[in-house]
């Protein structure tokens, strides 16, 4: 394999492994802060039981997220060093300002969070925690615009005495169109993930043969309902913006639609693939499932809309950009998009469950499909995020930088012309297996640590005490109400932390 | 002062502030075994790190973004060139940063030695890889006509990059001892100081000959004045560890790290990486720059952010002031068997 096959895996690996962490330290970054905020409102320690068994589980994954982000920091500039040439003047700033911004905020935060339970007063304590959450979600803007920038350049010139592409309005890159639609979709991705892993912990603890630990039930019921309301606000805002982002592909980037949707010819009214049957990467007339005049309608709103087609924007890019094959791999793109949007369905399929095994107070039965099915649903939106970004991403080839239809054409990229020169394809494969094998064994240890922390329930995390009511509350609900000297307060603190 | 100038000094700053603040927490890590007797010893020395590991290696993130942005020629081609030493780095850095956090998350002393040897990895091998990537950058490497490092990893072990990575291996474990000096109390203070004095001449000598080899083959006049600030605060902070002054003699060693890193990058500018290849191919401040927008709109970003950054990173390290001892540590707190 050449150095640029080698670099793709190598980025797709370690991306999409990145990707795992990112969606759970987002959405549970602001879940487990509302859990918080919930608790120094209204002084029930069934809300502080969840801050901190969530809280628990959202720094095991945490650690990952972060250490795993270094190596996209880099790789840019280590696998990919000619795409880094061209887009450097662009690119870097949202990197740049990611880390200035956003990195800062939440690693300074969340460090004083984890230690800072008994340094500072409760209300500064959780403005650490939102703070962290806030730095989390910002960081994630950033990097949606500097993707949203490979997939749809703004606010940019084309150099030709560098051959390189300058910026010319940060305005510009910070609005793309394309960043307004996929920010939303990603965050929404983002909680739906979080809210599903939060009550699919929850119902499995109930759902046990032997209970939840009693001081632990009403938190992990009141738990249960959050993640289903969340799990719905975030799944509508998931179809909405989906929808949204979509709409606009078709105007940017309508060889990835086309590719989306199988539309091999281009036709005018044409129907809504459903699934399909048969190799839809050779073959053109394999879209056996079909709603008829659907994709023009959601396309554009009207049933009549004339959507180009795969061979013919194919032809027009040969005659555009030189020939070659304009066509990103069908197979991945047509079912990427669907294992995208069914995974995410999946999800809230699990909500509407769960919502009716437990309405109107009733409690989740102990049965074993139940906390089978509770922990099996936690991985559906984790599947999902990452068909998405697959898809998004691999539907943009060959291209690294796709041309604006609207814009500059110079301003593009063959990903196959934007590898590194220094390395070889030997020094690839040795950071390639190396990143592999290292995020593997990770993986095992930090799933094994996970299930350790689930499994033990809040009641490993907060131990319960006789009666908390009991002890004196100065300021509010105060400290955690689990110790009654200051030392043991801190002991108890610091074994938060490490 | 051109734009492009204001930002290889403050390249300068962020890569001072990284070396300054993960330089400690390198040195806590590198000493893990050797002053952490017991496990509740090195649960001291973790937690005196705990809460600012992280944001301190954020200053590396925002170096690497910062050189994206403003010097894209110079993150391409260093990033490319030095390709399996940062490789190496970011195994480390990633164990390392793993290790911290799960390290106490099971109660098991097989399952906490072997994420010890992790931190201890994590922070010997970038404490020394660090050194030998800058004495290569300002000695300058193979670079062809197209900005591409033709040299392989060997190139890189040469005799001025390896005594860079004594330099920096040195002195942040020197860093780190005088930090855990102030930072605890009772018999790891006590060895901490022990140990500062025996490394102080290893960091003194490597860090003096280093620097002056530099000065001499490439220095300019003024950057004489950051190489002697540098050996000044060396030998005061030698001095500051004798006279128990542990505060004087960590704020020295930081001192000493920020004259040598203004020293080296005084002697490379206007290079910010020279071609031995050819001078013609060398990389400067003006043919691997962005364009002056770009470095006018993130002069505004850093303008605003840098102050708000430095100021609540500096009320973090406020808040965890106090000293840490063995009675800090409390039992192990972790779920059992599952």
């Amino acid at each position: 394999m050449n150095v640029v096959t080698l670099s793709r895996w190598q980025f797709g690996i370690t991306t999409v492994y990145h990707f795992l962490m990112v969606p759970l330290t987002i959405g549970l970054s602001l879940v487990v802060a509302w859990f918080q905020t919930r608790w120094y409102r209204t002084g029930d320690e069934a809300y502080l039981r969840l801050t901190k068994f969530f809280g628990k589980l959202f720094l095991i994954n945490f650690a990952m997220g972060v250490v795993t982000g270094i190596v996209q920091e880099f790789q840019f500039g280590m696998n990919w060093a000619t795409y880094s040439r061209f887009v450097g003047d662009v690119f870097g700033a949202p990197l740049a300002m990611e880390a200035l911004v956003a990195f800062f905020l939440e690693s300074t935060f969340l460090g004083l969070w984890i230690f800072g339970w008994d340094r500072l007063s409760p209300r500064l304590h959780l403005a650490t925690i939102w703070a962290a959450a806030i730095g989390t979600t910002l960081s994630a803007y950033f990097i949606v615009a500097a993707n949203s920038w490979m997939q749809h350049p703004v606010g940019v010139r084309f150099n030709p005495t560098t051959g390189r592409a300058e910026l010319t309005s940060i305005g510009a890159v910070l609005t793309n169109p394309t960043t307004l639609a996929a920010y939303p979709h990603v965050i929404a991705g983002a909680l739906m993930t979080a809210a599903v892993f939060v009550g699919g912990v929850s119902a499995y603890l109930l759902s046990r043969a032997e209970g939840a630990h009693p001081a632990d039930a009403p938190a992990l019921h009141r738990a249960v309902r959050v993640s289903i309301a969340l799990t719905f606000v975030a799944g509508v805002a998931i179809a909405v913006s989906g929808h949204f982002q979509t709409r606009l592909m078709f105007e940017q980037q309508p060889m990835k639609m086309a590719a989306a949707e199988a539309l091999c010819d281009t036709e005018t009214g044409p129907g809504l693939s459903l699934f399909a049957i048969g190799n839809v990467g050779a073959e053109c007339d394999v879209r056996s499932f079909v709603i008829p005049k659907a994709l023009s309608l959601l396309a554009t709103d009207r049933t009549d809309a004339t959507i180009p087609g795969v061979k013919d924007l194919n032809a027009q890019y040969q005659e555009q950009f030189g020939p070659g094959d304009y066509r990103p791999n069908l197979v991945i793109a047509y079912w990427g998009f669907r294992a995208m949007i069914l995974f995410g369905a999946v999800a809230s399929f699990g909500a509407v469950v769960a919502w009716w095994l437990t309405r109107k107070g009733r409690h989740l039965p102990r049965a074993r499909w139940v906390r089978i099915t509770s922990i099996a649903v936690i991985a559906t939106p984790f599947l999902a995020n990452t068909f998405g970004w697959v898809f998004t991403e691999m539907g943009r080839q060959p291209w690294v930088v796709a041309p604006n239809p609207q814009g500059l054409p110079e301003v593009r990229l063959f990903t196959a012309d934007a590898a590194s020169g220094a390395v070889s394809s030997g020094m690839v494969l040795t950071t390639l297996l190396g990143f592999t094998a290292i995020y593997g064994a990770l993986m095992v240890v930090e799933l094994l640590l996970l299930r350790r922390y689930i499994t033990a329930g809040p009641e490993a995390v907060m131990p319960h005490e006789p009666e908390p009511s009991d002890h004196p509350r100065p300021e509010g609900p105060g400290d955690d109400g689990t110790a009654s000297t200051t030392d043991d307060r801190e002991a108890d603190v610091l074994a938060f932390a490490y | 002062m051109e734009l492009t100038t204001f930002w290889f000094i403050l390249l300068a700053v962020l890569w001072t502030g990284y070396f300054f603040l993960e330089g400690f927490d390198f040195g806590v890590g590198m000493l893990l075994h050797p002053l952490g007797r017991t496990e509740t010893e090195r649960r001291v020395l973790v937690n005196t790190i705990g809460p600012v590991w992280d944001g301190n290696e954020v200053w590396l993130l925002t170096a690497g973004g910062a050189t994206f942005a403003a010097f894209p020629n110079w993150y391409a081609t260093l990033f490319s060139g030095f390709y399996l030493a940062l490789f190496l780095i970011l195994v480390a850095l990633i164990l390392r940063g793993v290790a911290f956090e799960y390290r106490g998350k099971v109660d098991s002393d097989r399952w906490r030695s072997r994420w010890d040897l992790a931190i201890a990895f994590g922070s010997w091998v970038p404490a020394v890889l660090w050194g030998v990537a800058f004495a290569n950058i300002v000695a300058g490497v193979p670079i062809d006509a197209q900005g591409d490092f033709t040299g392989t990893l060997l190139t890189l072990l040469n005799p001025f990059g390896l005594l860079g990575g004594v330099v920096t291996a040195s002195l942040f474990l020197l860093h780190g001892l005088h930090f855990v000096a102030l930072k605890t109390e009772g018999e790891i203070r006590h060895r901490a100081r022990a140990l500062a004095v025996r490394v102080a001449p290893v960091a003194i000598g490597a860090g003096g000959a280093f620097l002056i080899w530099n000065q001499v083959a490439r220095g300019a006049a003024w950057t004489w004045v950051p190489v002697l600030v540098a050996a000044g605060a060396l030998v005061g902070s030698f001095a500051a560890t004798r006279a128990e002054r542990d505060g004087w003699a960590f704020a020295l060693t930081g001192l000493a790290i920020a004259a040598a890193v203004a020293s080296l990058f005084g002697g490379l500018f206007p290079d910010v990486m020279p071609s031995t290849t050819d001078p013609a191919f060398s990389l400067t401040v003006h043919n691997a720059s962005s364009t002056p927008y770009t470095l006018r709109i993130m002069t505004w970003v850093a303008a605003i952010m840098t102050p708000v950054v430095l100021a609540y990173q500096a009320w973090s390290y406020w808040v965890f002031r106090k000293r840490i001892g063995t009675h800090h540590i409390p039992a192990v707190h972790v779920p059992g068997p599952a």
